[in-house]
């Protein structure tokens, strides 16, 4: 990484510092409807953005931010939208849309509890929604999970050069934790040189600007031709396989654990806790947290499984990451679950317990 | 003489895309598609033009005019329009929508588009009925007639009665220009390139939101021939959606 990341040091929340890592990111278009407890990241853009030489529009429901995004899109612009659970799910259509014509867009899901309307409160329950598709047909998403909010700053920068990468929407996932907490961020913008800067030129070869001289270019997501469908979903599968070279994960500890906890996103800050203070009393545990849950860093996590460790999943939720944690390791092991319900705001004294039973084979 | 005998009686516009039409016979989307190509022609917009297409009959717009195109879900091309023209505010950005879609589905979408004032057009066919689908029931579909979901006759105390666009649309303070027009008939015809002509101006010209509401023909669903469908809209539609400029930056 050639860019200094060693900008100002500010102190703000973690949806400042998803607004904030979109427009270092280069970001000109947000689009976006109010929903708790996302909404300082609007309410920051409203004014940013435009300052930036950009737009802000808040939509009239979430269904239009989504399909705003579709638009903005489809032009090689960067944008993105932001909102939480029950607003993703009427962004779906959208989303699975962006899928199916390749669009690179970001959205952020600062999830709160559910399912329905639920509560305002943190929790994981959109894990599913967010790494098996979500909306309909056949598709994935790149999911990134930050944990801090120097993460969420980072993982937005990193999020639109995925999304261009891949020519695929990508998720950043978040919940009300990570988006109502504060803290020091450092600042920093790519620049030329660094894998992540982004010059005008990005999406050249296929972005929607006016013909022109060159012939007419049409981004859609319709196959009713003999075998096209097929065709073209075949192309975005290899597509998605493709994405497991960006998979990762951070292991904090596991090298001689013999249990290793996988949780991701604020339970995984919270577990790193509770692993430290069990380490330091003489327990081997250690923490496997993926960063991005799709594509899932299978093989990181399943060469650790191959060297006999024992897992648990801790989620905020009722058990959704732990399919794809016993899909990973499922030659040499299994993994043990506990869940945390939505609307909780877990301590690492609460996971104590839960990690000690698995350990000593309760 | 000669001369006048060998004279060209018909030219594809620059931007036409000289194939078979995949509409029903006597459908009036290949009228409006052409309508649309000779006034993107016309004020030299071709170049610069995205056009958003929707859902249904007309979404394959793009097999028929060459320029640069993207796919909207149902209903939501105002939306999508939003996004594009905000992402290249320097470009020429129209959508394409017939009733179900622009009427219904996608309600909301069209009347803040609209309320905003985004500086794009919106092409409304408004044939009565849910094309693609096979016939259905659609919010402009009038007193009386018979779809595959109002096998009686749609209802007024049942269903409600049909939705008025271009007035719906000229009541909102961001719209700039608004007007309903025919492709029934050679006069109404000419009529209808005017009010394009217009509404794209409206764009070009930067006095924002322009919208033009064409009423349009189904032989197929409407179960007539094209003829017959061409009277009705003449006897039927236009007393009800009366013809005219609602609202005009002029």
């Amino acid at each position: 990484m050639s860019s200094a990341r060693d900008g100002e040091r500010i102190f703000i929340k973690g949806n400042e510092a998803v607004a904030h890592g979109a427009l270092a990111a280069g970001c000109r278009c947000y689009f976006g409807y109010p929903i708790t407890p996302q909404n300082d990241i609007p309410e920051l853009l409203s004014s940013l953005i435009p300052a930036a030489g950009g737009q802000f529009v808040q939509a009239e429901s979430e269904v239009a931010a989504a399909n705003m995004l579709l638009g903005a899109a489809s032009c090689g612009v960067r944008a993105f939208t932001s909102s939480s659970s029950p607003g993703i799910s009427l962004m779906q259509e959208a989303i699975s849309y962006m899928a199916g014509s390749q669009l690179p867009g970001v959205i952020v899901n600062m999830v709160r509890g559910g399912p329905g309307l639920g509560d305002i409160g943190p929790s994981q329950g959109d894990y599913f929604q967010a790494v098996k598709g979500g909306g309909h047909g056949d598709y994935r998403l790149f999911v990134l999970a930050p944990a801090t909010c120097q993460e969420a700053y980072d993982f937005m920068i990193e999020a639109f050069h995925l999304a261009f990468k891949y020519r695929n929407p990508v998720m950043v996932l978040g919940d009300a934790i990570l988006g109502q907490m504060k803290e020091p961020v450092t600042t920093w913008t790519p620049a030329a040189g660094d894998p992540l800067y982004h010059d005008d030129t990005e999406g050249a070869e296929w972005r929607l600007e006016g013909k022109g001289e060159r012939p007419a270019r049409l981004l859609k997501s319709l196959y009713l031709e003999e075998g096209a469908l097929a065709t073209h979903n075949r192309m975005l599968v290899a597509k998605h396989e493709s994405m497991e070279q960006d998979a990762r994960a951070e292991e904090f500890l596991c090298d001689d654990a013999e249990l290793i906890v996988a949780a991701f996103g604020s339970i995984g800050r919270i577990v790193k806790s509770t692993v430290r203070n069990l380490r330091a009393k003489g327990h081997k545990v250690g923490l496997f947290r993926p960063i991005t849950l799709f594509p899932f860093p299978t093989k990181q996590i399943d060469a650790l499984a191959a060297q006999g460790k024992r897992f648990l999943t801790i989620e905020h939720n009722t058990g959704q990451m732990v399919d794809d944690v016993r899909l990973a390791v499922r030659h040499h092991a299994d993994s043990a679950f506990f869940g945390c319900m939505p609307g909780d705001l877990p301590s690492p004294e609460d996971f104590v317990e839960p990690i000690l039973n698995v350990l000593e084979g309760k | 003489m000669a001369e006048v005998l060998e004279k060209e009686a018909f030219v594809l516009p620059e931007n036409i895309v000289d194939r078979g039409s995949h509409y029903c016979p006597g459908c009036h989307h290949g009228i409006a598609h052409r309508l649309v190509a000779e006034c993107l022609s016309e004020l030299g917009l071709v170049d610069e033009t995205i056009c958003v297409s929707s859902i249904g009959c007309s979404v394959f717009i793009y097999n028929y005019i060459d320029m640069d195109t993207i796919e909207a879900p149902h209903g939501r091309a105002p939306a999508v329009v939003t996004g594009v023209k905000r992402a290249r505010p320097d470009k020429f950005v129209f959508s394409y929508q017939g009733d179900g879609d622009l009427a219904s589905i996608g309600l909301a979408e069209s009347v803040h588009c609209a309320n905003r004032g985004e500086k794009v057009s919106i092409v409304f066919v408004n044939n009565t009925v849910y094309g693609m689908t096979g016939g259905q029931m659609a919010p402009t579909t009038m007193i009386g007639q018979k779809t595959t979901t109002c096998p009686g006759g749609r209802c007024e105390d049942r269903e409600g009665s049909p939705m008025k666009m271009a007035e719906l649309m000229a009541s909102l303070g961001g719209t700039a220009f608004s007007a309903r027009v025919a492709t029934n008939n050679m006069k109404n015809i000419v009529s209808a390139k005017r009010a394009i002509m217009k509404a794209f101006r409206c764009q070009t010209e930067g006095h924002g939101f322009g919208f033009v509401e064409l009423l349009s023909a189904c032989p197929t669903n409407w179960r007539m021939t094209p003829v017959a469908a061409n009277e009705r809209v003449e006897k039927e539609m236009i007393p009800y959606f009366p013809l005219g400029t609602y609202k005009d930056f002029e």
